[in-house]
């Protein structure tokens, strides 16, 4: 599979043919039918569409967390069906960060500690983990939260952290699921600025979201409808932050 | 990750009181009740460890625990005298007899009689006098607990304490006369009844006359001979049984454990600890994971190993495993310390009854951690992505 792009960008992500089903006889949905997904270093994509249009699915696919049952996924030059469970755990220790709806930070751990688990699974000394951790919570603009619980932190801050988590093992690639929906626009733009600016500094971010006022932020934006991606837009950024 | 592990355990503090008291409490029943039952059996043979100087005890072959008595005849004593590598032998009465007290009421206590020269079997330890004095004319020597307890005599003052029986006191043995020459430590029955302790042939006189009244006798192997050698020399001269310290003693264990319905009730209230312990405790261990399993699942999907996370679990297990089963010991070893002091029923915690009930919890650890587990093991790392 080609590694650049006709614009001269290096391929993170390229999914052809990907598709995947749920359940069985009437019980079967089909999420994926034959998606084909190319995303380049220092790229922001979205991908938009309605609830289960398959975009989640999508995003578990290239983040390896979710086998396709059809089609083929080399993510940062790793072919996913060649890799078993704990080779697929390992790449998504090291390459992939992850950002979620919900944040889902540890309630009982600190911001710092919640930020330093994936060095932590990279085998990384605690102390070392927890030094970067407070670094990395510093360039989110939450230093002085460090040691606060996720309780004691609003809505915003905790994206943030949440993203400082995604961040501080420096991976190559981030998929963040929804992660302005819990958020109010304000905070969500704030959010959205952050993610823009890891953008720019040469990594690749997918972006799954409902919001129509984010879209700005994207470099491209992929609609999906039942299991198929059926445009991509390129927005003004496109090229303007693939390193290239 | 295995002190993030602990800290999402302590940081659910509601949670994490609940498995360590669960455990503890568990912990608490597993120990102390064994550890009363091995108290009865300590009692049960109170008598012969106290007699430790000798290397065998004799006895009617059909004698199958230590209050099993068979009566022998006094030529007994002549006979295992008689045996080959036998240093000394001397004869040891255990019966019963009633002490009639000031009120009129009758008691019943524990007589052991000692060989009138040597004194062999008699209390290693004294509160007061001397074990020697039971030389003197109608000497008896009572345990502390039967003279501070029930041998202790009316006080004249209405409504105040009894008085504990002392040095010199004169009290009625089957209607004869016998003056307290000594108060001892121990002599703990699993009866419960006082323990009076007086010559051999003064026993006799204390009770109901029978043409047997030897209950044992106890000897001694000459130096540097096998005692299990000289024991099969008198069970093949005499006709009796032999046995030594312990092998009496486990003999003891084996007929209590078989027939006293005191067996019965420990073993199942440890049983019921265990699995009533080992329910609540699983319970709310499966519940912490449940809890947990959306953060269990974030940590998949971030490349946690299944390796990762049973270690994880397994520590959680473990950590409250390891604080309740301290707790519970800790209380098991304080209750006894504070029974100890009554004098009754000591309950004994041997090391390896520390090491049983350790296994017991670990063992209740492992169900925990390895039903929490399958929840994990089988966890999606694409339902982190649920929110």
């Amino acid at each position: 599979m080609s590694v650049a792009s006709e614009t001269g960008g290096v391929q993170s992500v390229a999914c052809r043919g990907v598709a995947k089903r749920y359940g069985t006889g009437t019980a079967e949905a089909v999420a994926l039918r034959g998606v084909d997904l190319d995303v380049f270093q220092g790229e922001l994509l979205m991908l938009m569409g309605p609830s289960g249009c398959g975009k989640t699915t999508l995003l578990s696919v290239v983040a390896g967390i979710l086998d396709q049952d059809a089609g083929e996924c080399v993510v940062l030059g790793e072919r996913l069906s060649d890799l078993d469970a704990n080779a697929k755990a390992a790449f998504r220790c090291r390459a992939i960060g992850f950002v979620f709806q919900a944040f889902n930070l540890i309630p009982q751990l600190s911001a710092a500690e919640n930020t330093m688990i994936p060095l932590l699974l990279n085998n990384a000394s605690p102390a070392r983990a927890l030094a970067r951790a407070h670094d990395i919570i510093a360039q989110v603009g939450l230093k002085d939260r460090a040691k606060a619980l996720p309780a004691q932190l609003s809505g915003g801050q905790q994206q943030r952290i949440a993203i400082a988590r995604a961040l501080v093992h420096e991976p190559k690639l981030i998929v963040c699921d929804e992660p302005t929906s819990a958020l109010d626009h304000a905070t969500g733009q704030s959010v959205l600025e952050l993610l823009r600016g890891i953008a720019d500094d040469g990594r690749t971010l997918i972006v799954v979201t409902h919001d129509q006022r984010i879209l700005s932020f994207a470099d491209r934006v992929a609609y999906m409808d039942d299991g198929r991606i059926t445009r991509i837009d390129s927005t003004q950024r496109v090229g303007a932050g693939n390193g290239c | 990750m295995l002190a993030i592990a602990v800290k999402m355990l302590t940081g659910d503090r509601g949670k994490y009181l609940g498995l360590v008291l669960g455990l503890a409490f568990t912990s608490f029943f597993m120990t102390q009740q064994p550890a009363l039952f091995l108290g009865i059996l300590r009692n049960a043979y109170g008598f012969i460890s106290d007699a430790g100087i000798a290397d065998l005890w004799v006895m009617d072959p059909q004698v199958q625990y230590s209050r099993d008595i068979k009566p022998l005849s006094d030529t007994a004593v002549g006979r295992v005298r008689g045996v080959e590598g036998v240093a000394w032998a001397v004869p040891f009465y255990v019966g019963s007899t009633r002490v009639r007290q000031r009120d009129g009421n009758a008691l019943s206590s524990v007589l052991i009689g000692l060989d009138d020269t040597s004194l062999i079997g008699g209390p290693s330890l004294m509160v007061s006098g001397r074990l020697a004095d039971l030389g003197h004319p109608d000497g008896i020597i009572v345990n502390a607990d039967g003279a501070t307890g029930r041998l202790a005599q009316p006080n004249p003052v209405a409504g105040q304490a009894r008085i504990p029986l002392k040095v010199g006191d004169v009290i009625e043995l089957n209607d004869h006369r016998a003056v307290v020459v000594g108060v001892s430590a121990g002599g703990q029955n699993e009866t419960g009844q006082p323990t009076i302790y007086t010559t051999y042939s003064r026993a006799k006189a204390y009770t109901p006359s029978e043409r047997k009244m030897l209950s044992f006798v106890l000897a001694r192997v000459k130096d540097g001979l096998d005692s299990t050698i000289v024991a099969d020399n008198i069970r093949r001269w005499t006709g009796l049984a032999a046995y030594s310290q312990e092998e009496f003693k486990r003999s003891t264990t084996r007929y209590l454990i078989r027939n006293i319905p005191a067996f019965t009730v420990f073993t199942l209230s440890t049983i019921i600890a265990f699995v009533v312990g080992g329910l609540i405790a699983g319970q709310i261990f499966y519940n912490f994971t449940l809890d947990n399993l959306r953060y269990f699942g974030v940590m998949k999907a971030m490349g946690a190993t299944h390796r990762i996370l049973r270690r994880m679990i397994m520590m959680q297990a473990f950590t409250v495993g390891a604080i309740g089963y301290g707790i519970g010991v800790g209380i098991a070893c304080l209750f006894s310390l504070a029974i100890g002091g009554s004098g009754r029923l000591v309950p004994q915690i041997p090391v390896a009854l520390l090491v049983g009930s350790a296994a017991a919890v670990v063992l209740l650890c492992l169900f925990a951690s390895a039903v929490s587990l399958r929840r994990v093991v089988r966890l999606e790392p694409a339902a982190a992505f649920k929110s």
